[in-house]
């Protein structure tokens, strides 16, 4: 009791010295993983309990940051260590951002987080690498905090980085079966894609203005943009700096055309799915565009760019969504929407908004991964929707939860999502039709797709096999299958009839579906954010309502009944169905880009390796050395006498040449 | 009257077919002989410029010449005498045994 005591005041006095808890916020994470590695990964219960007990640390300082900063008016601790000097000209710091925009990061990161983590201890039992899943899972934590509090683009490119490796770790986490593999390597190497201007664009501004902190570019920007003289920034040059920040946002944050390794990225557990798609890597990409929204602002070329990608984004994974089989992968194409819904909000504008709209988003995208995850595991690692049905009996606070966050998803009056996506429209309707629109049209469509998900997992007639012709059909199936399907873990309980999971699972969801009620409420995000910033909300919001409802009906309309199917939609749509179905084919041209273009230019340089540099450089070389050598060798008689008239010939023509000439 | 020259080209004909001998003749005691050839053209000359400028320095060259050929020719003869010995023939074409 004594030692609880203590610890408990030792957290009070980090908490009173707020730089102290921001350190350790984001290192504890780091610690853990290390540990986990390099001493306990034997034991699985310790290695889960240093995961956990680090993230939910973290939560609790941060809720201590928060208040600290809400209720107290502390701002701006400023933290930092110079980490590399190089000449005069580059510092590198190592610094802390402990601005509101950090602190609701840090509290969405860790809060949702904590529920994850303690929801992989049901969802991961009895897994191989359970403790490797927790160092995992640590280190992704580790690398999304230091994105949050970065306070200058070097370090906050490291962790970019770094939240890119983990990713891959964590999606290809079941390694043994080839589509995880891949998976991760999609990732990895299609967000390098948008790093990489990422950092072309992180180089130019430093070309510019000298410096990497945000706060020092912060203040030089409007000096730089407007100085007379010759040192004024085109505005072209701003234009294409913010674009280049944007990549590595498109990256990560999956946006049109580099979105195709997000659907994949299912291939992981679905934790890692949750965490990726609700407070981590995908919200990492939004999070800096809010960060450097000063650095956006002032290009409008930019801002539309932003704005039309968003759209596009929204509206095109919706549309995808709604022919999707995989429990898991509608809600993967429904993050996409929902991320291209806060990146319009950040071309539109609206960093507040976008963040807002990420808060919410991460608290019922969580919880429908979650939800998913309890579903899977309630039917034996199944993920066809149309294996599932008529479960809302059988796992009730699953059920309940989950419809929780559909309601949230969609929009619907007064849970967290018709706040966050409001504002967002009305911003829309305010500034652009057509991203309005397509704003509108994507809230129909999530309304629309989610019903089904809900209405064909729940409703309806149970359509899962008995286990044990699941299990024998499964184990036929498991060579072709396994693309669809997670890895088959060793049930660890023998009932056979779906069931309602561990508390270690119900509990986050209940916790997250509390969130999701009322995590939008009274407009307390953006006004946290920006005090100053008026609240958009207005009646006409009520109004806007009307179409997640419609789309609800709809949903009902089609799939409300005993044995659903898609075949009506599919008769009535046609093509659209078929192109919907496949993606767009975004996969077949990237795939079509990669072996024709790739190739060809692959084939011509190793035609060049081959035949110029090996045959005629490397070749050529060994070959005239060896003929010199040969026709030297030919003097090389071993024949004194020979050498002797060589020498004579040589003394005559020395002779002929000094007396002679 | 014999002039410098006259000598100078005695010495040179005997040095060249000295130079001859060694290169063309294939046994080795021929070329030893011819070898002695070169270096008495050389104490031919020596001698001749002695004589022609007045000083002796040139016929003490000569002396040491024909004292160090003498021991060379000792050491030259045993290493002749050895090789046929051991390989019963001094044509240095069949001579061969250091070629690659």
């Amino acid at each position: 009791m004594n030692l609880l005591a203590t610890m408990t005041t030792d957290l009070g006095a980090l908490g009173e010295r707020p730089i102290c808890a921001v350190w350790l916020t984001l290192f504890a994470p780091l610690v853990a993983a290390a540990l986990i590695t390099l001493f306990t990964r034997r034991w699985k219960g310790l290695s889960a309990a240093l995961s956990i007990g680090a993230i939910v640390l973290g939560f609790v300082l941060s809720l201590r940051l928060f208040v600290a900063l809400a209720f107290h008016g502390q701002q701006h601790w400023p933290h930092t260590i110079q980490w590399l000097v190089v000449g005069n000209a580059v510092r590198i710091e190592f610094g802390m951002t402990t601005d509101p925009l950090a602190i609701l990061m840090l509290l969405v990161v860790t809060g949702v987080g904590s529920a994850i983590h303690i929801y992989s201890l049901g969802y991961m039992k009895g897994d191989p690498g359970f403790s490797r899943f927790f160092a995992c899972m640590s280190l992704f934590t580790f690398s999304m905090l230091g994105i949050v509090l970065s306070n200058n683009f070097i370090q906050i490119f490291i962790f970019w980085e770094l939240v890119g490796l983990s990713s891959y770790l964590l999606i290809g986490y079941w390694f043994e079966k080839d589509a995880a593999a891949e998976a991760g390597k999609k990732a990895f190497l299609t967000t390098r894609v948008g790093d990489f201007g990422m950092m072309l664009g992180i180089l130019l501004l430093w070309s510019h203005a000298g410096t990497f902190n945000f706060a020092e570019l912060q203040a030089k920007l409007p000096g730089l943009i407007g100085a007379p003289g010759g040192h004024a920034l085109p505005p072209a040059t701003i234009t294409l700096i913010g674009a280049l920040i944007f990549c590595g946002a498109v990256g990560k944050s999956a946006q049109v055309p580099l979105h195709v390794w997000l659907p994949d990225a299912m291939e992981g557990p679905t934790p890692v799915s949750a965490f990726i798609h609700a407070a981590t890597m995908v919200a990492a990409g939004v999070y800096i565009l809010c960060r450097v929204s000063w650095l956006i602002l002032p290009s409008e070329t930019a801002l539309t760019l932003i704005a039309w990608v968003g759209g596009i984004t929204a509206i095109m994974a919706a549309t995808i969504a709604i022919a999707q089989n995989d429990i898991k992968r509608i809600l993967a194409y429904s993050t996409l929407s929902q991320l291209g819904y806060m990146v319009m909000a950040v071309g539109l504008g609206g960093p507040t908004q976008a963040m807002f709209h990420l808060t919410t988003h991460a608290f019922f995208k969580a919880l429908l991964f979650l939800g998913a995850g309890s579903v899977i595991i309630a039917l034996h690692h199944e993920q066809d929707i149309w294996k599932m049905g008529g479960l809302w009996k059988k796992t009730p606070i699953t059920f309940w939860t989950f419809l929780v966050g559909t309601l949230a998803l969609a929009g619907v009056w007064p849970l967290a999502g018709f706040y966050s996506k409001d504002e967002i429209l009305l911003m829309a309707m305010h500034k652009s039709a057509p991203l309005f629109l397509m704003g509108a049209a994507t809230a129909f469509l999530t309304a629309y797709y989610m019903g089904r998900e809900v209405f064909v997992v729940f409703f309806g007639k149970p359509r899962w096999e008995r286990p044990s012709v699941a299990q024998a059909s499964r184990l036929r199936s498991l060579g072709e299958k396994t693309a669809a399907t997670e890895t088959v873990a060793p049930p660890a309980h023998e009932e056979h009839e779906p069931h309602e999971s561990p508390w270690v699972m119900t509990l986050p969801l209940v916790f997250l579906s509390i969130l999701s009620v009322i995590g939008g409420w009274a407009g307390a995000v953006p006004h946290f954010l920006d005090p100053q910033g008026e609240v958009m909300h207005s009646n006409l919001g009520y109004a806007l309502l009307l179409i997640p409802i419609a789309g609800f009906f709809v949903a009902a309309k089609i799939y409300w009944r005993a044995e659903p199917s898609d075949a009506p939609v599919k008769a009535n749509l046609g093509k659209i169905w078929t192109l919907v179905e496949n993606k767009y084919y975004f996969d077949e041209l990237y795939l079509w880009i990669v072996k024709y273009v790739q190739g060809t230019i692959a084939t011509i340089c190793e035609w060049f390796d081959r035949w110029i540099l090996q045959r005629l450089g490397i070749g050529g070389l060994s070959v005239g050395t060896g003929l010199l050598g040969k026709t030297v060798r030919l003097l090389q008689t071993g024949n004194i006498q020979s050498y002797a008239f060589l020498f004579a010939l040589g003394v005559t023509v020395i002779i002929y040449y000094v007396v002679v000439r | 009257m014999i002039a410098l020259n006259h000598y100078l080209w005695v010495s040179g004909l005997l040095f060249a077919l000295g130079i001859a001998g060694v290169i063309a003749r294939r046994n080795a005691l021929v070329i030893y002989m011819a070898l002695e050839m070169n270096l008495n053209a050389a104490n031919l000359a020596l001698v001749a410029f002695s004589k022609y400028n007045k000083i002796v320095d040139g016929q003490v060259f000569v002396f040491f010449i024909i004292a160090i050929a003498a021991a060379e020719v000792a050491v030259g003869l045993a290493i002749i005498v050895a090789l046929f010995r051991r390989k019963q023939t001094v044509n240095v074409d069949e001579l061969t045994t250091m070629r690659l």
